[in-house]
């Protein structure tokens, strides 16, 4: 892992340590997607967070924010102060993500499974008004459970929406377990590709793969791209990898905050 | 009170073998117990809520009791049509036990917060709805779900509340309970804001005035009888959730009071949530105060009121 991941990942455990409760592994096995979005494919100004043109970003499993939250501090959408005040009375980056409170953040979020049918509404909404913008929509595996998020794969191909790209962190894991134990997803590529996506699949954590296939999308004109990366909850952290006691945490002891920060330096 | 309450439904499906438990994606490790000892009648099926409330229907038309946990707002709103068709409209026994009522949830923002969900579930013909007060309440409660006709609403709060709620009271499904005797005021709680309704009945007697409290853990079908016998010869009706203030426990008081027939009505506020998304975040505790839900706000309140 190299420095740059790193220092988002200390960034994301003081952020959540001020705030004192956070989901640190759903974010955690997100950081190399949303870095190289940010770093090296989307388009925007964080001088001005409404420029038309700019890609849509929604984070559909909200949950994971402190990952785009460190991203968003990094790219100047939001101040050292704002992050300070995670989840606070008076803050503005909670627990979940909310439009018109964050610069950068395009949909509040947190309720699984509504990412995709906005990003769908963006998306028609840039060809509508002949902007070439795209729009990224970062899922859960375990979202991918609601029904409504197959409704709207189904809507995004009849459109031919090739200005959406549906990525999903595929950590096999979710709440309760494995995506195995509580709801099966597999043949997974096969059911993006039967609802009318390309497909391709990737390593999440893999910062030169990622660019790549982010870089050739849509992965077929006419066409919503589905990339499903392989990550792991928890990366980065050996830890707290694939331990489900990390999808949410409160009263993190200075021990356990101590050690977390080690294990990313 | 999760706590408590997902124990009884373990000890009640060990006795009644009808008894099935469908979750959504709880918890790692929740009710573990039940899992390994019946395991045939203990599923998990996934972050699919409308689903879940589909066939928990479709065992509940099959001669099974099926209790379904999950976070309140997902619980309600999530697969509201298939709440009011599948369980109402077939008044099937499912019992909908929401994890987080009201602002538990408060630094996980709106999506989490359920501060409506009495008002729709209460919207529902057939649709019981309760929310008991702490771990004890939950616990006298909870035997009464096995046999009781059509569906229910079970709101949860935090857990390790103090515990407020007095065994000699009892506890009867779809009875309010006489908390405290008062002649000038009644506080009318449901849930924690029992807890709120305390603080500000002591210190309403500080300042000399005596108010009463019914609490209401069962707020449909409203206990509109225990209601206006209370309310005889108040100067001033507040009841107190934490819930916006429309459709919820105000609304039922409200009504009875006006629906009684009575020529004269004692002053009426609604101590709540406005009507809007909570702007913060915080603790439910913060919140509370914000939103004048503490028993300082509970008891200025009235003393507006009856001023
Ligand atoms: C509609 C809805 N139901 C339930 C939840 C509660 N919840 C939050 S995160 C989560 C698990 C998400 O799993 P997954 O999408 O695989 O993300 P991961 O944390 O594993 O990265 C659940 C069930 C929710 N936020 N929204």
């Amino acid at each position: 892992m190299d420095k740059r991941s790193k220092a988002l990942r200390r960034r994301m455990i003081e952020i959540m340590h001020l705030g004192g409760r956070g989901h640190l592994a759903p974010a955690m096995s997100l950081v190399e997607i949303v870095r190289v979005l940010y770093d090296d494919i989307m388009r925007f100004d964080p001088e001005n967070p409404q420029w038309e043109a700019r890609d849509r970003f929604i984070l559909s499993k909200g949950h994971g924010c402190l990952a785009q939250y460190a991203m968003l501090e990094d790219k100047g959408f939001i101040t050292c102060d704002d992050a300070c005040c995670f989840c606070k009375f008076d803050g503005i980056l909670g627990g979940h993500p909310e439009r018109d409170k964050i610069p950068g953040v395009e949909a509040s979020t947190g309720s699984l499974g509504h990412g995709l049918s906005i990003g769908v509404g963006f998306a028609l909404a840039a060809r509508h008004a002949g902007r070439d913008n795209r729009v990224f929509v970062v899922m859960g595996d375990g979202e991918c459970n609601e029904g409504s998020v197959w409704e709207a794969a189904m809507s995004a191909s009849k459109n031919r929406l090739d200005n959406l790209v549906a990525m999903v962190d595929y950590n096999k894991q979710q709440s309760y377990g494995t995506t195995t134990e509580v709801l099966d997803l597999e043949p997974f590529a096969d059911k993006w590709r039967a609802f009318g996506f390309a497909c391709v699949e990737v390593d999440g954590h893999d910062v030169d793969a990622l660019r790549e296939v982010l870089s050739s999308v849509p992965a077929e004109k006419g066409r919503p791209t589905a990339i499903i990366c392989h990550t792991v909850k928890g990366k980065g952290i050996p830890f707290i990898e694939r331990d489900l006691t990390w999808h949410h945490r409160t009263k993190l002891s200075d021990e356990l905050y101590n050690s977390l920060i080690e294990a990313v330096s | 009170m999760r706590k408590t309450c997902l124990n009884c439904i373990y000890d009640i499906a060990r006795e009644h073998e009808d008894v099935f438990f469908v979750g959504s994606d709880l918890g790692y490790k929740t009710l573990d117990d039940f899992k390994e000892e019946m395991p045939d009648r203990f599923f998990m099926e996934g972050i699919s809520e409308q689903h879940v409330i589909g066939m928990a229907a479709g065992l509940a038309m099959e001669g099974k009791t099926v209790y379904v946990n999950t976070i309140a707002t997902f619980l309600t709103r999530r697969c509201f049509d298939q709440t009011a068709m599948d369980l109402c409209l077939h008044n099937v026994p499912v019992r909908l036990v929401g994890n987080g009522g009201g602002m538990v949830y408060a630094p996980l923002g709106p999506t989490h917060m359920a501060i409506e969900d009495i008002a729709i579930m209460r919207a529902l013909p057939n649709m019981t709805v309760v929310a008991p007060c702490d771990a004890e309440e939950m616990a006298r409660f909870m035997p009464q779900t096995v046999d009781w006709e059509g569906p229910i609403y079970i709101r949860l709060g935090k857990g390790y509340d103090p515990v407020v709620s007095k065994p000699e009271l009892g506890f009867t499904l779809g009875k309010g309970i006489p908390y405290r005797e008062g002649k000038d005021v009644l506080l009318v709680s449901t849930g924690v804001s029992l807890h709120g309704c305390i603080d500000a009945a002591d210190l309403l007697a500080e300042k000399g005035v005596s108010a009463a409290i019914m609490h209401s853990p069962t707020i449909k079908p409203f206990d509109d009888e225990l209601l206006l016998s209370m309310a005889d010869g108040v100067k001033a009706v507040v009841p107190v959730e934490e819930h916006t203030v429309i459709g919820g426990l105000g609304d039922a008081v409200g009504a009875a009071l006006l629906a009684s027939g009575r020529t004269s009505l004692p002053a009426f506020r609604k101590v709540g949530i406005p009507d809007v998304f909570t702007e913060n975040y915080g603790s439910q505790k913060e919140l509370m105060r914000h939103f004048g839900m503490d028993g300082e706000g509970i008891a200025k309140t009235v003393m507006d009121l009856i001023a």
